[in-house]
């Protein structure tokens, strides 16, 4: 079985470039050239130069002593949140920045939901010179007003999404409406495993950095290159596709998808994708996304601006068709339960998009001896006022 | 045959194509606005399909999208109010909208629909040229609809040769790149694309589209293809307070010259 994308842009069924005429161009030159220049030299040690020496990588891998005793078991935690602006977006920014610089673009947009990719991107492009426009839901502007404000302080012009429900979703399809509008100057800097060929892949490959380090410190640790279990949450999924894909055809690694289940999945506000989605199409990519039976793109819901994402990439879809990942809704209490037990057993707050992640340990029993290795893809400074107003309405209940 | 080529072998130039989204202003607007068209003249008219997410689309079809969407719009509820359109409407229908609502009814079952109300081709933007042929064109084939493709400014001319090959009754010619209603007008970039489309020598006419509000756009385009598209601005007008008819009306008589009547 092949778990990465074919010569056609797809995974299995999934994938695809569903595209009207108007992006073709662009994305005809992305796909032709995407491969030849992350493969050229130059760019590959550009961009591990900027790893290295900007982000920060390689990011630990760090064994959770405390939290394994707690769930009697091997945890270790991958530290992306330690990465420059606090979680694994970075990783794609700075590549696809260098990508564009390539392709000659002089003009960069992208879409954000809870904004770590917003500020990741407008950070790079600080970084390189390049003005930035980002895309955010007027919804997400209200509720991520830190993020808003760094994205600003960095030079960048954050516009708000006004059509819909005015929040990631449309975001993505206002970037992809600017991008139409700018065929040749513009490249658009997707923050996911989303959208039309080669944009999956191309990420994919930009985040399995994460997985790459991982095989190292593992074998250094302990004395083999893989866990048994390999937990990540999925929003549009780029912080699991980098952390599984070096695994991918490894079956000792059990992968686990983590979705967010919002206020549990059958209640009507939700965002877990894979159990709740058709297959169909959604920002040019064929998939699982959440619609109605008319084909009407649903409007998720998270308590995290992450995770909520009607899609899933085309390889998580690929991966949940195929049973080669286990994929996990859960709630928004579970998660951050989940957030507050970390920072209270490794002095470590996680992004609540990641706390998901985190709150599998719940649901499944590992031996004592296996190892577990959990992507603690960002931190949650971004979340304070989420966590502390979730923390007021539990004490009031 | 087509009425498509029908229309198309009968007149060459001047054709004014008028695209409006279904189930808006209300839901119930559809055979009322397909009458209306036909009766003042208008030689095709498009409907638009709604869709949560249209991609392609500026603000004013995204608004009349939702609204229509609000209204109650689905794919089933028009090819209902479609059933006996063909009893009371002789000019071509072509239906336009976004792949997904299509799946999900079915390919097929959509086609089917299609050629049972008398539908006579169908625009799908995001349907990807390779996807259609190895997939859908003999289900287009077998229900008697054309697939109308989309070209822009930037798509290369081997590639416009290749869906001058593939398409059957007209090409859209997107004016520039942009999404709908986004450009009112042309320019001299736009004249030379339309100058180095009609040097081509297509085999199949060509439609303008995107940018036409008015009658300057619209006899601007007529100079250089058999004819033009409007969107946005149409659904502009029927959204004012204006009862349908008078608003129709007002509309078309703006935009065609009182001379292309009588010819
Ligand atoms: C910290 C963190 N983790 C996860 C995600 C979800 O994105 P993805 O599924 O692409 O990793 C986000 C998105 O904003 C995020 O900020």
């Amino acid at each position: 079985m092949q778990y990465t994308v074919n010569e056609k842009g797809y995974y299995g069924k999934f994938g695809g470039a569903y595209i009207p005429e108007m992006l073709y161009p662009n994305v005809e030159e992305l796909e032709r050239r995407y491969l030849e220049i992350m493969g050229s030299k130059s760019f590959q040690q550009a961009f591990h130069q900027l790893l290295k020496d900007y982000v920060g990588r390689p990011s630990p891998l760090y064994f959770a002593k405390r939290l394994s005793e707690k769930y009697q078991t091997q945890i270790y935690l991958k530290r992306e949140d330690l990465n420059h602006t606090g979680a694994h977006k970075i990783n794609n920014t700075i590549g696809q920045i260098l990508l564009a610089k390539h392709l000659g673009k002089q003009r960069i947009i992208a879409e954000t939901g809870a904004g770590q990719h917003g500020v990741a991107t407008a950070t790079v492009c600080a970084l390189m010179g390049m003005p930035c426009i980002i895309y955010m839901g007027k919804v997400d502007i209200e509720r991520q007003k830190p993020n808003v404000e760094r994205m600003k302080l960095l030079g960048a012009e954050v516009r708000p999404a006004l059509s819909g429900s005015q929040t990631l979703k449309d975001a993505t399809n206002e970037a992809i409406r600017d991008w139409i509008n700018h065929p040749t100057d513009t490249h658009y800097i997707i923050g996911s495993v989303v959208g039309p060929h080669p944009y999956p892949d191309m990420v994919a490959r930009f985040q399995s950095v994460i997985s790459e380090e991982m095989k190292r410190q593992l074998q250094e640790e302990i004395g083999r290159d893989y866990p048994d279990y390999l937990i990540a949450c999925v929003g549009g999924g780029s912080n699991a596709a980098g952390a599984f894909y070096h695994y991918l055809d490894n079956p000792k690694v059990q992968l686990i998808a983590v979705e967010a289940g919002g206020k549990g999945v059958a209640s009507g506000k939700s965002a877990a994708t894979s159990i709740l989605g058709k297959e169909g199409i959604i920002h040019g990519s064929m998939t699982l996304l959440m619609q109605t039976e008319d084909g009407q793109i649903v409007e998720p819901y998270s308590i995290s601006a992450g995770l909520d994402y009607p899609g899933v990439g085309p390889i998580h879809a690929h991966l949940f068709d195929t049973k080669r990942a286990i994929f996990h809704a859960i709630t928004d209490d579970e998660a951050m339960q989940a957030g507050v037990l970390l920072s209270r057993t490794e002095g470590i707050i996680p992004a609540i998009e990641t706390a998901h992640a985190f709150a599998y340990l719940e649901k499944f029993t590992p031996q004592p001896e296996e190892v577990v290795v959990i992507n603690l893809s960002g931190r949650g400074d971004k979340d304070l006022a989420t966590y502390i107003q979730w923390q007021a309405e539990k004490a009031t209940h | 045959m087509n009425r498509l080529d029908t229309l198309f072998q009968e007149k060459k130039a001047n054709i004014l194509n008028i695209y409006f989204t279904a189930g808006y202003p209300q839901l119930q607007d559809t055979t009322t606005l397909l009458t209306l068209l036909e009766e003042t003249g208008v030689d095709i008219v498009e409907i638009g399909m709604p869709f949560s997410d249209p991609l392609a689309d500026g603000e004013t079809i995204q608004g009349s999208s939702q609204k229509a969407l609000e209204n109650g719009m689905t794919l089933s509820v028009l090819f209902e109010q479609l059933r006996d359109v063909r009893q009371k409407i002789s000019i071509p229908i072509i239906l336009m909208g976004y792949l997904n609502p299509v799946l999900q009814y079915g390919m097929e079952a959509f086609c089917k629909q299609c050629k049972a109300v008398g539908v006579d081709a169908v625009i799908l933007p995001d349907m990807p040229l390779a996807v259609y042929e190895t997939m859908y064109a003999p289900l287009f084939q077998q229900y008697g609809l054309a697939n109308i493709f989309l070209i822009t400014p930037q798509t290369s001319e081997k590639r416009i040769r290749t869906i001058d090959k593939l398409s059957k009754g007209f090409i859209y010619m997107v004016s520039s790149a942009s999404t709908t209603g986004a450009k009112e007008g042309f320019g001299e970039e736009q004249e030379a694309y339309f100058q180095r489309i009609q040097a081509m020598n297509l085999q199949n006419p060509c439609l303008i589209g995107f940018g036409i509000a008015n009658q300057a756009s619209f006899l601007k385009a007529c100079q250089y293809a058999a004819g033009a598209i409007i969107g946005s601005a149409f659904i502009k007008a029927i959204g004012q307070e204006a009862p349908l008819e008078e608003a129709v009306k007002q509309f078309v008589a703006q935009v065609r010259p009182q001379s292309q009547l009588t010819s």
